[in-house]
C-alpha cells in the first residue's frame, strides 16, 4: 500500500484540485472568481488602459491586470473560480507539493499561478453517453471567416511533453457569440484539439 | 484480591475493598483533546473508581457556525460548506442540499445524473463505514485492521477522485446534475475498484469480526433501546442494530433508489457487536447496489448530466424539508427561502447530533474501558455533531 | 578473574543495550509487513535499520518535562525502577553451557523476584504523575501485577521441580525434549502471565492509548519516556529469554552452536510477542482478571500436579 513518496510520485487523475493554475493573458480582470469564492481569498488590482485605435475610430479600453493572487491559506479548494471563469483563465493543476514554513508564503502571486500552467494535464475524454460538448456543436455550424489565431509557438513550454498535442485546445478564449460557457472547461471530448489558442500577451479579444 | 467474583462488572483498582479508606467521585475529562474522540467532543465523567456514575457530553468544540454561513451564501457556495460538516459523507452532504433546492425550483435532473449521484451516494457510503470498520477496532486495542479498511477505501478513493478530483470534499453535486461528464472509462474502473473491494473484503471481516477478545470487548455491551432511539432521533446502522427497521432508500426513496432493491440491515441485540455487523453488512450491500448502479447506467442512453442553469440562480418563495439517508443517519436540510438568490434560512439536522445524544442515557454504569467501546461504535464525526 | 568477570558484565550491558533495539526494529519492520505498510525506510539508509537509534537521539533531544503536580522525586526515579531490573535479570540468564553471568542457586527464584519490581515503575509513574489518566493507568498495572504474578510463579515452579533445581543453568542442563509436551501447558501460561505482567498487547490495558492516552507515561517526555520503552522491550527480551531456558531447553539444539539456538529461540518467541500484538485488540482489565484467576491459575496448577505426578510415577 505504501509508496515511497518523493520517489514515487503520485499518479493523479487529471481532475486532481491540487493547485490553481492562471492564464494571464486570458484574464480580463472582471472579478467574477474574486466575487463567487466562497471565502474571498483571490485578489485583484486592475487598471484600464485605452489605447488609440489605429483606424483613428473611437478608442478601446481594456483591463490590465496588476495584480492576481489566490491565497491557499484561506481557499477551501472548491473551483468555483475556475468554474465561474468566462474566459478560461483559471485552470485546476494536480500539483500539490507546495507547502511552505510560513503561511504567508502561502499566498501566491500571478507569476507563480502562472507557473503552475506547466503541471496542468488536459481534461479527460468524456464517457461514450456524454452529450457533445457545447463547443463541439459550435464548431459544426458553418464557419465564420476564418480568423489564424492558432499560435502553437507559445504553446511548447506550457505543456507537458508527453500530452502535447491534446492540451493546445484548453486554454483558448471562448469565440465571441458561442454559447455560455458549460461549467466543465473541456471542449473537446474526442482529444483531438484543434481550437485556437491565444499568443502570450496578446490582449484578449473580446474586451471592449 | 478480593474482588475477583463472577461478576464481570466488580470493580477492579482504585478503592477495591477498601472500605475504611474514604473514597471520592473522580471527574474525568475525556476530551476535548483524547485519541477516541475523533476530534473535538469532550464527555465530562464523573468516576467511582472505573465505573462511569454520570456521563454528559459537552459539544460545540468545533462549531463553524454552518447555518449561519449558509445563509450569506449562493447555492453553489453553499455545496462547499454542506459537504464539510461530515467529512466522511461529503457526496450525501452534498445532494441533501440540491435535492431541496431542486425541488423547490421543480427541476427535472437528467436521468444519468440521477443514476449517477446514486452510485456516487453508495460509493461514498462505503468510504465512510470502511473508515469506522478500521477506526473501532483501533479503539479496542487491535491496530491492524485500520490499514485494511484505508486499503479499500484507497481503491475506491480514487476512481472518486478521477470523476470529481476531490478526496473528501468532492464538490461535485451542482443544482440540476453534476458538476462535470463522466470521464471515458470511468464506469469500468468502478466496477473493478468494487469487484477488487469486495474480494477483499472477507480479510478484513476475518480479521477482526470473528475475533474472541473483540467480541468479548463488545457483545452485550452498551446496550440501545429500540425506545432511547425513538426518544433520542438517532438514525442510520446504529438505529437499525437495535432493530428500528427504518431506511429513507427503502422508506422514502429518493434518486434512483426507487428502481433499486436496497436491502435494509438491521440487528436486534443493539449493542456494540450488532452496530459494527449492521456497518460490515451494509458495505456489502452497497457494494451491490453500486455494481446495480454501473449496469443501470450502461444502459442509459445518451443525455446530459447537468441542467442548464441561469446565471444567478434564485429559489422561489416557499419552504421545504429535505432528508437522505446519510451513511452516520438521516441527514436534513431544512430551506427557507424568500426568493433571493441566498436561503433565508437553511437548518441542518444532522445525523451524529442525534446519534451522540444517546450517550446520555449509555454510559452511566459502565466502566472506562467500556465507555471507548460504546463511544466507538456511535460511529460519529465530530463535525457532523458541532455542525 | 576480575578480567573475566568485567568481561562477562560488558557483554551482558551490550546485549541488554543492543538486543531490545533489535526486537524493537523487528517489531517496526514485521508489523508494518503484515499491516501493508513498509515502515521505517530512511534513517541509515538500507531499510531504515538506524530508526531506533535516530529516536533515541531524537528523546535526548527533547525538553524533559516535570509536571508542576507530580511528585518530582518519585516521578524522576521510576523509569530506572522500570528499566534496572531487566539489566539485573540478564545477569542470571545462561545463554550457553557456561556462558552466564553468575549461576545463582536460586537463580529462578531470583529471577521472578527481581522482575515483580519492574512492575513497580509504572506504578510509582502513575502516581506520582499527577494525572488522573496516569493514576487509572497505574492501578492497573498493580492489579495487572498482583494478579499475574501467581500463574507466572507456579508455571515456573513446575519447571523447577522438574528439573530438581532453582538454578538457570541447572534447568537448562536437565532438560529433555519430551519435557516439551510435558511442560506443555506450564508454558503457555508463563508466557500469557508475562505478557500480561510486561503490559503487552493484548494485555496492555494501563496503557491503552485510545482510554487512557499512554496510562502511566501519560506525562513523560524525553529520554524518561524512552526508557520506558527501553523497559518495555528489555521485558520482550527478558521474558522470550527465560521461556527459553525454562521451557525451550535453551542451548539444546542440533548443529548449530547453543548460543545461536538460545538466541533463535529468543527471537522466534519475540515474533510471537509482536504478532499477537498485530492480531489482537486488548482485553477489558475484568477479562483479563477472569483470565487469570479462571484459566491461567487453575491450569498452572495443574500443570504442577501432572509435573509431581510424572516426577515420582516415572523418574
Amino acid at each position: 500500500m505504501t509508496r515511497q513518496y518523493p520517489e514515487v510520485q503520485p499518479e493523479l487523475p487529471a481532475r486532481s484540485r491540487g493547485v490553481i493554475a492562471l492564464v494571464e493573458e486570458n484574464c480580463t480582470s472582471c472579478m467574477l472568481c474574486a466575487r463567487e469564492c466562497p471565502d474571498w481569498c483571490i485578489y485583484i488590482d486592475s487598471h484600464k488602459e485605452t489605447l488609440p485605435s489605429p483606424e483613428g475610430g473611437r478608442a478601446r479600453t481594456r483591463n490590465v491586470l496588476d495584480r492576481f493572487a489566490i491565497d491557499f491559506s484561506l481557499c477551501m479548494y472548491c473551483g468555483i473560480c475556475i468554474e465561474v471563469c468566462p474566459f478560461d483563465a483559471l485552470f485546476w493543476s494536480p500539483e500539490f507539493a507546495y507547502s511552505e514554513y510560513d503561511i504567508r508564503d502561502l499566498l501566491h502571486e500571478k507569476d507563480r499561478l502562472g507557473g503552475w500552467l506547466e503541471s496542468v494535464p488536459p481534461p479527460p475524454a468524456h464517457d461514450e453517453k456524454a452529450e457533445p460538448a457545447k463547443e463541439l456543436q459550435v464548431a459544426a455550424r458553418p464557419p465564420r471567416p476564418a480568423r489564424d489565431a492558432g499560435a502553437p509557438a507559445a504553446a511548447p513550454a506550457r505543456e507537458r511533453p508527453v500530452r502535447e498535442p491534446r492540451a493546445a485546445a484548453v486554454r483558448a478564449i471562448k469565440p465571441p457569440g458561442s454559447l455560455p460557457k458549460r461549467p466543465d472547461p473541456d471542449p473537446d471530448p474526442e482529444g483531438n484539439g484543434s481550437g485556437p489558442r491565444p499568443t502570450r500577451g496578446e490582449p484578449p479579444e473580446n474586451v471592449t | 484480591m478480593a474482588n475477583v467474583t463472577e461478576n464481570r462488572e466488580q470493580v477492579v483498582g482504585i478503592g477495591a475493598g477498601a472500605k475504611e479508606l474514604a473514597t471520592e467521585d473522580m471527574v474525568l475529562n475525556i476530551g476535548p483533546q483524547h485519541p477516541s474522540t475523533h476530534g473535538v467532543l469532550r464527555l465530562r465523567l464523573t468516576l467511582d473508581g472505573e465505573r462511569i456514575s454520570q456521563a454528559e457530553p459537552i459539544v460545540g468544540y468545533m462549531h463553524r457556525g454552518a447555518e449561519k454561513l449558509f445563509e450569506v451564501r449562493d447555492y453553489r457556495q453553499i455545496i462547499v460548506l454542506a459537504n464539510r460538516h461530515d467529512w466522511l459523507s461529503a457526496f450525501a452532504n452534498e445532494l441533501g442540499v440540491v435535492l431541496a433546492v431542486e425541488r423547490m425550483l421543480g427541476m427535472e435532473v437528467p436521468i444519468r445524473a440521477v443514476w449517477t449521484r446514486t452510485l456516487l451516494a453508495e460509493l461514498n457510503r462505503i468510504l465512510n463505514h470502511l473508515m469506522f470498520l478500521g477506526s473501532y477496532p483501533l479503539e479496542v486495542g487491535a491496530i491492524t485492521p485500520i490499514f485494511y479498511a484505508f486499503r479499500e477505501r484507497e481503491t475506491l478513493q480514487a476512481v472518486m477522485e478521477e470523476i470529481s478530483g476531490g478526496r473528501m470534499h468532492y464538490m461535485f453535486n451542482r443544482v440540476g446534475g453534476l458538476k462535470e461528464e463522466l470521464p471515458q472509462g470511468w464506469l469500468d474502473r468502478v466496477a473493478d475498484a468494487v469487484h477488487q473491494v469486495r474480494t477483499r473484503l472477507p480479510n478484513l471481516e476475518n480479521l477482526i469480526h470473528g475475533n474472541e477478545i473483540f467480541r468479548a470487548r463488545t457483545r452485550g455491551v452498551g446496550i440501545l433501546t429500540p425506545e432511547a432511539i425513538m426518544q433520542y432521533g438517532v438514525s442510520g446502522p446504529i438505529a437499525r442494530a437495535s432493530g428500528v427497521d427504518f431506511d429513507l432508500r427503502r422508506d422514502e426513496p429518493y434518486l434512483a433508489y426507487g428502481e433499486l432493491p436496497v436491502k435494509v440491515v438491521t440487528r436486534q441485540e443493539g449493542d456494540c457487536l450488532a452496530r459494527f455487523e449492521c456497518l460490515l453488512d451494509q458495505v456489502k450491500v452497497s457494494l451491490d447496489l453500486a455494481d446495480l448502479c454501473v449496469d443501470r447506467m450502461r444502459g442509459l442512453p445518451q443525455g446530459p448530466v447537468n441542467q442548464r442553469l441561469p446565471k444567478v440562480l434564485k429559489v422561489p418563495e416557499g419552504h421545504t424539508y429535505a432528508w437522505t439517508e446519510n451513511p452516520l443517519g438521516i441527514n436534513g436540510y431544512y430551506l427557507v427561502s424568500r426568493g433571493e438568490k441566498t436561503p433565508w434560512r437553511l437548518k441542518l439536522r444532522s445525523a451524529s447530533y442525534n446519534n451522540i445524544q444517546a450517550l446520555k442515557e449509555m454510559l452511566p454504569g459502565q466502566l472506562v474501558a467500556d465507555m471507548i467501546a460504546i463511544l466507538g461504535s456511535m460511529f460519529f464525526v465530530v463535525g457532523d455533531i458541532d455542525k | 578473574m576480575t578480567l573475566d568477570l568485567v568481561l562477562r558484565i560488558a557483554l551482558i550491558v551490550g546485549a541488554f543495550l543492543l538486543l531490545p533495539l533489535i526486537v524493537g526494529q523487528t517489531e517496526h519492520k514485521v508489523m508494518a509487513h503484515m499491516q501493508a505498510r513498509l515502515g521505517p525506510m530512511y534513517a541509515g539508509r538500507f531499510h531504515g535499520w538506524a530508526q531506533l537509534i535516530a529516536d533515541g537521539v531524537k528523546f535526548m533531544q527533547k525538553e524533559d518535562v516535570v509536571p508542576a503536580a507530580a511528585d518530582r522525586r518519585v516521578f524522576t526515579l521510576a523509569p530506572a525502577v522500570a528499566l534496572v531490573p531487566y539489566l539485573v535479570v540478564l545477569v542470571v540468564i545462561p545463554v550457553g553451557p557456561g556462558l552466564v553471568g553468575r549461576d545463582l542457586d536460586a537463580g529462578l527464584f531470583f529471577v521472578l523476584a527481581v522482575m515483580g519490581v519492574g512492575v513497580l515503575g509504572a506504578v510509582m509513574a502513575g502516581w506520582s504523575s499527577g494525572n488522573k489518566y496516569s493514576v487509572l493507568g497505574g492501578m492497573r498495572a498493580a492489579a495487572q501485577l498482583t494478579s499475574y504474578e501467581l500463574p507466572l510463579v507456579l508455571a515456573a515452579s513446575s519447571v523447577a521441580m522438574a528439573a530438581g533445581t532453582l538454578s538457570l543453568p541447572g534447568i537448562v542442563s536437565a532438560w529433555q525434549w519430551w519435557w516439551l509436551p510435558w511442560q506443555a501447558i506450564g508454558m503457555v501460561v508463563f508466557f500469557i502471565a508475562g505478557l500480561a505482567e510486561l503490559r503487552r498487547p493484548p494485555f496492555d490495558m494501563p496503557i491503552a492509548e485510545s482510554e487512557l492516552i499512554m496510562g502511566p507515561f501519560t506525562e513523560y517526555t524525553g529520554i524518561r519516556f524512552a526508557l520506558f520503552m527501553l523497559s518495555e522491550y528489555a521485558g520482550i527480551v527478558v521474558l522470550s529469554a527465560l521461556t527459553t531456558v525454562l521451557f525451550l531447553g535453551g542451548w539444546h539444539g542440533p548443529l548449530l552452536p547453543g548460543v545461536v539456538w538460545t538466541l533463535v529461540k529468543i527471537f522466534i518467541l519475540a515474533f510471537i510477542v509482536i504478532w499477537v500484538r498485530v492480531s489482537y485488540p486488548r482485553l477489558r482489565e475484568d477479562q483479563l482478571q477472569r483470565l487469570a484467576w479462571a484459566w491461567l491459575v487453575p491450569l498452572a496448577l495443574l500443570q504442577l500436579a501432572l509435573t509431581g505426578v510424572v516426577k515420582v510415577a516415572f523418574l
